[in-house]
């Protein structure tokens, strides 16, 4: 590993799917000595326990347009990064459960239409016909978009870094930032494990401890953790290749493409905090509902579980961009359980903001922290 | 063609595919080479080899990670069908009552 640095013109903290693509964006642009710093290592946080879900069927047209964009980035990256990531389009099912539900999921449809995605309504028979070992006994229909798909979280994230890094990022590890250093309205540096660096720039990238790393610099971001357990099972023969989730019932889960399911819900009664231990209860009830929904799996085995973060903004949808009052500092947080997909498009945006001010772009303008004052614009519901 | 020495029966990951990811992302432990190269993810859950993955780690870095040293198996211990634990638990619809957590819905 490289001398400690004792300056930087842009400090990164966190090596997640986040920090290491905005590493590796800005690192196509006009600056130099950019340094990552995270606590662990690439992977350890939410990316590396994430579900590796890629969709574009939400509830507010923020998170559909950036889904969207990032959808169009995904499919550049395997090249682009000289990397296997696994992505792939194998769809998303959204199943819906009363007619009611449905009725929510055309509004939702027409505005995702509205904004180019394809997507279509099912009946009950046709969601079958997608996944034919489905128990339709609770199902009224469900939502369909084949250019929603997943990607292996891991690949996809060390492709980031090592591209960043092959352009001349700096990444180190198991090194904490202990606090962000400020004076004057602005940025000066991070202190960490390993020492200070001094840089007019720093983005909070830390994930489920971006509220923490924010508020050594003094801010008060509405950021919290919570828990979200998942599970994967012994690998069988690939049966669909599409994501099912429920949000009535509260479960997703999709079959990888060596033959495993991995799949989650949010866990009754979780109360927030940084805590990533496993219970049995989890195992107990997403068993109930897988076995409901595909009583085929009764008979496999799981194999693994374990837990990472959801970090929620009030909103459920990502906070990002610049802070007033505090110049040279910038965030890429609060992605409530969407961050993996939204990366690519959303480190773009961070790229072309921390390198140009006069950059404008109605995502990013609609996604700053100031629209809390403002007034929330929408809430995103479609979050299991 | 793959070379011969398995590592990981499970995942069916060699010792030149594990030694290639350890050499190219600068991995210094377990779980690194497990979320990369799958080692560790199959059927016994690293429980053969975890151990020659450590060792390949000391050979190739010339130190272990503290994390190496005291960490953990994820659970369960054993793998369980999912009927088994499904039976042992209230049906699908006093599950699915108990509501969900945290602050969104
Ligand atoms: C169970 C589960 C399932 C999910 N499923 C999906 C899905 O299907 N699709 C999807 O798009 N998203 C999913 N998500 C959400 C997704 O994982 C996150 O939104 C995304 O990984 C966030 O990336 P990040 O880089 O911001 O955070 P992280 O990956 O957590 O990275 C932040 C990094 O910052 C480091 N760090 C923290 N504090 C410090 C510090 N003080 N100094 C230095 N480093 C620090 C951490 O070690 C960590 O590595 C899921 C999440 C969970 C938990």
């Amino acid at each position: 590993m490289a001398d400690f640095p004792k300056t930087a013109d842009c400090v990164i903290i966190g090596g997640g799917i986040i920090g290491a693509s905005i590493a590796y964006e800005l690192s196509k642009k006009n600056i130099k000595n950019i340094v990552v710093v995270e606590k662990n290592t690439v992977g350890s946080g939410s990316t590396g326990r994430c579900g590796g879900g890629i969709r574009a069927q939400w509830s507010t047209p923020e998170n559909v347009k950036l889904a969207m964009a990032s959808v169009k980035r995904f499919r550049e990256l395997e090249e682009e990064l000289a990397s296997v990531t696994e992505y792939e389009e194998g769809g998303y099912l959204i199943l819906a459960h009363s007619d009611t539900e449905m009725n929510q999921f055309r509004e939702n449809v027409l505005m995702q239409k509205k904004h180019g995605l394809e997507v279509e309504i099912l009946t009950a028979e046709e969601t079958k016909k997608i996944v034919p070992l489905i128990n339709t006994e609770k199902i009224t229909g469900a939502t369909w978009c084949s250019t929603d798909g997943s990607i292996n979280p891991f690949l996809i994230n060390f492709a980031y870094m090592k591209n960043a890094m092959d352009k001349g990022v700096s990444l180190f590890t198991r090194t904490e930032v202990l606090s962000i250093k400020t004076g004057d309205s602005k940025i000066t540096g991070v202190s960490t494990t390993r020492g200070e660096i001094s840089s007019p720039v720093v983005v909070n990238a830390a994930g489920g401890y971006a509220g923490f790393v924010g508020s050594t610099a003094g801010l008060n971001l509405p950021l919290t953790p919570h828990r979200h357990e998942i599970l994967a099972t012994e690998q069988v023969n690939r049966f669909f290749r599409n994501m099912i989730m429920s949000f009535e019932y509260n479960i997703y889960f999709r079959q990888v493409k060596d033959g495993g399911i991995v799949g989650g819900q949010t866990n009754p009664g979780e109360k927030p905090g940084t805590e990533v231990n496993s219970g049995i209860a989890f195992l107990k009830e997403m068993s109930v509902k897988l076995n409901h929904f595909i009583p085929a799996l009764g008979n496999v085995k799981i194999l693994r579980q374990w837990a990472g973060l959801y970090c929620m903004s009030p909103d459920a949808q990502p906070i990002l961009g610049e802070i007033s009052g505090l110049a040279g500092y910038f965030h890429a947080c609060g992605f409530s359980g969407h961050g993996l997909m939204l990366a690519p498009r959303v480190s773009v945006l961070m790229a072309n903001t921390i390198t140009d001010p006069s950059f404008s772009d109605p995502d990013l303008e609609r996604l700053g922290i100031d629209r809390f004052e403002k007034g929330i614009v929408a809430h995103e519901k479609s979050v299991v | 063609m793959k070379d011969m020495k398995i590592i990981c029966r499970c995942q069916d990951v060699t010792e030149q595919e594990i030694v290639d990811a350890i050499r190219k992302y600068n991995l210094t432990s377990v779980d690194e080479v497990k979320r990369l190269t799958r080692a560790g993810m199959g059927h016994c859950q690293g429980k053969t080899c975890r151990k020659l993955v450590e060792q390949i780690l000391f050979r190739e870095n010339g130190f272990l990670s503290d994390e190496d040293t005291w960490s953990i198996s994820r659970p369960p211990v054993k793998s369980i069908p999912v009927k088994f634990l499904a039976e042992s638990e209230e049906p699908f619809d006093a599950v699915v009552a108990r509501g969900r957590g945290g602050q969104h819905g």
